[in-house]
């Protein structure tokens, strides 16, 4: 589903960011990435996203050669890719229906759908009582559900979560690992860049940590290595 | 365009420009601005070339001959004439008939003096009529040059008057409107790229979605075509109420060339100036628009 060959990126400012790394994660797979800041986490993210382009190497997603994807191609490209950010990224003027049919309206989904899919998926992350409510209403747990409904919406095959749970508390944080975890159950393919040393612990997914731009470590059900 | 697209994509244009009012405010009464002159020039010019058009089909060339030009010469010079383009009609007045038309309308009771004498009898001539006054010198100079011509007579007041106050007023219109045409452009681009700025996050979730670049800009260029759709209308309404009213007291004012001053009506002027305003207001809101959003939107 996802292959890096000997990826490398260096911005301008000098050290590299991501140095030579390569992986494989197959189809409908849960995987952590860990490591700490500057391990190059977030870099790995833009490059799947498409955000960034590698200095050097190959990346595959989805069948697709992402370097030499064109400009018009990408709207497309990322159609296949769900996303959830640490700081939810909500539309504070929308209430949380708006907030997911948003991701439906801009790829076009004809209106009829939408109102058939947005409760559906706020069933499944447990607000469908509260889709009238403003995310300043909600509870960060509840934002990040919101989140988390509005990039599974599409049916995307991949969701990348960049620490999901960086702002929640430890029982919000276990509540959308357990959404995570459902969702990929269901045949997605869910990659989770996180800090949460117990999360990982406890789950026993596969784990790849990252240092210095390098992957220092890729366990099948692994948990979280200490920096030291 | 999916039209749930095409709705989405509008009702945020309209949301935007109710978001920055005060801007919008500004791009709205520019583009009127631009529109009104536009409009008002527009109006003076159909007006004035429409007097001009008036006033050339009376303009008229008269050409004289040479004492004892026969008959057949005198013909054979008028279907010469008649081959210029220059020219729109060629009426033949004979000695006869330059006698009696002089008798009724300046000699009155003295006319029995001259008895059966007819002065002009080397006065017959053509009176010949032009397509454009401002062609008047080339038809002149040929004229000249023909044999057998005496004396060509010509209205080179009305006719370089009437060509120099068109041209006039055509290039100081056209000098406004473009610089106004550059303010509402400036204006409309700085409320988009204000709006772009304001929604600068939401922009970057649709990009993360997979929103194409089109459904991206669209409530951008929908927002600067309305702003311009506005702009229009506005001055059109303003012009269809004043038009009325100026022509009725230059009507009255200036009774006395009522012959000359021949207004156009309201909806002869409305007929070609509402469809080219709202080309013009929307022209700029698109390309305002477009031009902002696709600099400020590139992945």
């Amino acid at each position: 589903m996802i292959t890096l060959e000997d990826v490398s990126k260096t911005y301008s400012t000098g050290s590299p960011a991501l140095d030579g790394i390569s992986l494989n994660i197959e189809k409908g797979e849960f995987v952590f990435i860990v490591g700490d800041s500057g391990s190059g986490k977030s870099t790995l993210i833009k490059l799947l996203l498409r955000e960034l382009r590698p200095t050097s190497g190959k990346i595959v997603v989805n069948h697709t050669d992402v370097n030499r994807l064109k400009h018009g191609k990408i709207p497309m490209y990322r159609r296949g890719i769900g996303t959830v950010f640490q700081d939810f990224r909500l539309l504070k003027d929308r209430n949380v229906y708006e907030n997911v049919a948003f991701a439906q309206r801009v790829i076009s989904v004809p209106s009829r759908e939408i109102r058939k899919n947005v409760p559906s998926v706020l069933s499944l992350v447990g607000l469908a009582e509260k889709y009238k409510s403003k995310p300043k209403e909600l509870s960060g747990g509840e934002q990040q559900r919101v989140a988390l409904a509005r990039a599974i919406v599409n049916k995307p095959p991949i969701l990348l979560a960049d620490e999901p749970t960086g702002n929640l508390d430890p029982k919000n944080s276990w509540e959308i690992m357990m959404l995570l975890d459902q969702i990929n159950a269901n045949g997605t393919t869910v990659l989770v860049v996180t800090h949460n040393r117990e999360i990982v612990n406890a789950m026993r997914k596969r784990v790849i940590t990252m240092r210095k731009g390098v992957i220092i470590s890729d366990q099948k059900k692994g948990g979280y290595i200490d920096e030291d | 365009m999916r039209i749930s697209t095409f709705f989405y994509s509008l009702g945020q244009g309209i949301k935007n420009i109710w978001r920055n009012k005060l801007f919008s405010l500004a791009t709205v009464a520019t583009i009127a601005a631009c529109v009104f002159i536009f409009g008002v020039f527009y109006s003076i010019i159909l007006n004035f070339q429409n007097i001009v058009k008036q006033a050339q089909t009376g303009v008229a060339v008269t050409v004289f001959f040479d004492d004892g030009t026969s008959d057949e010469r005198i013909e054979e010079i008028g279907n010469e004439i008649k081959k210029r383009g220059e020219v729109s009609k060629v009426v033949f007045v004979s000695a006869e008939e330059a006698w009696e038309t002089f008798k009724t309308q300046n000699l009155g009771d003295y006319v029995d003096s001259f008895g059966d004498d007819n002065p002009l009898e080397n006065d017959a001539n053509y009176e010949i009529y032009m397509n454009d006054v401002s062609m008047q010198d080339n038809l002149v100079a040929y004229l000249e040059s023909i044999d057998d011509v005496r004396e060509v007579h010509k209205s080179v007041i009305l006719a370089s008057m009437l060509t120099s106050v068109n041209s006039l007023i055509s290039i100081v219109s056209i000098g406004i409107i473009l610089i106004l045409l550059a303010v509402s452009i400036f204006l409309i681009s700085n409320t988009v790229a204000l709006g772009i700025e304001v929604r600068r996050e939401e922009i970057s979730i649709m990009k993360l979605i997979g929103a194409t670049d089109f459904v991206v800009r669209a409530p951008f260029v929908f927002e600067g075509m309305l702003l311009g759709l506005v702009g229009a209308v506005l001055p059109l309404v303003a012009i269809y109420f004043i038009y009325g009213n100026v022509v009725e007291y230059l009507t009255q004012k200036f009774r006395l060339l009522d012959s000359l001053l021949q207004f156009l009506s309201i909806s002869q002027i409305f007929n070609t100036l509402v469809p080219v305003a709202v080309a013009l207001g929307v022209g700029i809101g698109f390309l305002g628009s477009f031009t902002t959003a696709r600099k400020h939107l590139r992945v």
